[in-house]
């Protein structure tokens, strides 16, 4: 016959485990009550997936990557009518775009693969339906999710600018430079000191691309009818005597307001806004 | 001592007190276990890091009552190889001898159906039929888990039974009666060193925690409910039932956490009697104003004693099989016998 063990004594723990219980229970339960009280999610949240229409090219590229294949995309092709000459072109045009949530992994390769920012992380996660065909989410749906889309989180104090609107920013000065060069070279001068003022006004965190000239003088573009008529009679395309008779009025007003401020008043006193062009 | 539910004077007074009576256990036993089960859930969540329910009623108060609405409407299921009138009778028989029991307990002074002299004999005889209707549960069920629940059931309830009446024996050696309002009465009259008021917890501390011990293993509550571990035999002899019938067994757990935590309190703390000593000829009111005091005195240390039923289900795991069996015949059973000697040589030199 098999000897029985020796019973246990029980020990401190036993009451050790009361304590706990006792503890917890005093305490505030963790329970968040969901339906009633909305949970405290990261903005970020990973709840749904939303479409900027006008941003989508139809490359394919989300619907190839999506690991389970639950991008639907439809589109046809439309001519574009060239508008001065030229060949015509087409674009593509988005007929059905649908994500199937109920396939959806939410791993956001989409999201990522993107290459014109059309799709977007949203928080909002309370979609769920009676029935799975409603989970298929089309565009129009995928386009309200997209007014949930928190903006993109503020810059770092200092942090570049976007490389988008640095770009934007450096190809309009230099475009600036040149037109202000080839129009007035006297005029130059003058504005040095109304640069300092433009970059104020664009914000200190802007890193000024040195030797570049800030122009902040606006000219509405309008056709210089002389010009156009001499280039028209020297034998250019209508198309290209336009473009250059804007440019030529563009110089020209705005070499006209630059003597009229240099000669005004001093440089420092200078309007800072420099709008007065376009009126 | 008379039970106030005894009215004379009239015609039919016969009648109006056995409806009295009958009445008072009826409601009793279908509002206080409600009240446990509403504790229970609400205690095992907070213990738990949850709210427990919240929807049914504020904080959740109706949630039984829901459920209860829920069982009625679900379907009776008779499994097909299942032996059917025992199957059907089975929440009966083990629900019933809880009912029973009630009408010897006293709950105030005067606030009982019967003052039996065999009052704890009734008492502890009347629940030992419950392990019948969960045998005929388990056995008609044609269910393995059932028939393994059942039998581990059986086997559970004759280990405890033991230390449970000799805990209750002790008290009856010292009191000198069986009768619970004769008990709860010397009780009252208990001086510890002939000097200070005092119940019979102090002297009989071990008899207590027998007692208490092996009423949980009676009901099968964690951590002693291997006949019911949902994870090795489903849920034992409740695997096949569904509906009024299985709420019926849930409510038999309920009621007999009631009925052995009011025979523990009127063994061993003290009964209807607020604090020892006390004295019910200060209550105002008389009668009723006594009654009062008493029934929510006893419901008060009932509802202390179910907690604590609750607290341990929330902190100890359930115990083996053999680990139980182990401690019930190696230990509680001779702790229990000892007991009994120290209590009677006690009785014999005091």
């Amino acid at each position: 016959m098999p000897s029985l063990p020796i019973p246990t004594v029980p020990k401190i723990g036993l009451l050790k485990g009361l304590g706990v219980t006792l503890k917890t229970m005093l305490s505030p339960a963790t329970t968040q009550r969901y339906p009633h009280v909305k949970p405290d999610l990261p903005p970020r949240t990973r709840g749904v997936i939303a479409l900027m229409e006008e941003n989508c090219t139809v490359c394919m590229l989300c619907a190839r990557e999506c690991p389970d294949w639950c991008i639907y995309i439809d589109s046809h092709k439309e001519v574009v009518a060239p508008k001065d000459g030229g060949r015509a072109r087409t674009r593509n045009l988005l007929d059905r775009f649908a994500i199937d949530f109920a396939l959806c992994m939410y791993c956001g390769i989409c999201v990522e693969v993107c290459p014109f920012d059309a799709l977007f992380w949203s928080p909002e996660f309370e979609y769920s339906t009676y029935s799975l065909r409603e989970l298929t989410h089309e565009k129009e749906q995928l386009r309200v999710w997209m007014d949930t889309v928190p903006a993109p989180p503020e810059l770092d104090v200092g942090a570049e600018d976007p490389k988008e609107i640095a770009d934007g920013l450096v190809a309009a000065l230099k475009a600036a430079e040149q037109a202000a060069a080839a129009a007035a070279p006297a005029a130059s001068v003058s504005a040095a000191p109304t640069s300092g003022a433009a970059l104020g006004s664009a914000g200190e965190a802007g890193p000024a691309p040195a030797g570049v000239i800030q122009d902040d003088i606006h000219v509405e573009a309008q056709v210089d009818q002389k010009v156009f008529d001499e280039l028209v009679a020297g034998g250019a395309s209508e198309r290209v005597a336009r473009a250059k008779a804007k440019a030529a009025y563009v110089r020209a007003e705005k070499a006209r307001i630059r003597g009229e401020r240099a000669g005004a008043s001093p440089p420092a006193g200078g309007d800072p806004d420099g709008r007065e062009g376009g009126a | 001592m008379e039970s106030l539910l005894n009215v004379d004077g009239f015609m039919f007074a016969a009648v109006v007190t056995l409806v009295l009576k009958l009445a008072f256990v009826v409601v009793f036993f279908f509002t206080v276990p409600l009240g446990v089960g509403y504790m229970e859930h609400k205690g095992l969540a907070h213990m738990q890091d949850r709210l427990g329910p919240m929807e049914a009623g504020p904080h959740g108060t109706l949630q039984l009552v829901a459920d209860g609405i829920k069982f009625l409407q679900k379907e009776d299921i008779v499994p097909a190889a299942a032996d059917p009138w025992v199957y059907k009778l089975a929440p009966a028989v083990a629900m019933l001898p809880a009912m029973f029991i009630l009408v010897t307990i006293p709950f105030g002074p005067g606030l009982f159906s019967e003052n039996l002299d065999a009052g704890i004999f009734f008492a502890l005889a009347v629940s030992s039929i419950s392990v019948i209707g969960v045998l005929m549960g388990a056995w008609s069920s044609a269910n393995k888990f059932s028939l393994m629940g059942g039998l581990r059931a059986a086997a559970q309830l004759i280990a405890y039974e033991l230390p449970l009446v000799l805990g209750a024996a002790a008290v009856v050696l010292q009191a000198g009666s069986l009768s619970l309002v004769d008990i709860v009465e010397t009780q009252a009259d208990f001086e510890l060193f002939g000097v200070i008021p005092m119940w019979y917890f102090v002297p009989h501390i071990v008899g207590l925690a027998l007692f208490y011990i092996a009423s949980l293993a009676e009901l099968n509550r964690p951590p002693f409910d291997m006949p019911i571990a949902d994870s090795e035999l489903i849920f034992g002899h409740m695997t096949e039932y569904t509906g009024l019938r299985y709420a019926f067994f849930m409510l038999t757990e309920y009621a007999g956490m009631v009925v052995l935590s009011a025979l523990a309190v009127i063994l061993f703390l003290g009964g209807w009697y607020p604090w020892p000593g006390f004295d019910f000829a200060i209550v105002p009111f008389g009668v009723a104003g006594a009654a009062v005091v008493g029934f929510a005195a006893t419901i008060g240390k009932i509802l202390v004693l179910t907690f604590v039923m609750i607290w341990l289900r929330a902190t100890f795991p359930r115990l083996r099989e053999d680990q139980l069996q182990r401690m019930s015949w190696l230990v509680m059973i001779p702790l229990a016998l000892l007991n009994i000697v120290v209590v009677a040589i006690a009785k014999v030199v005091a």
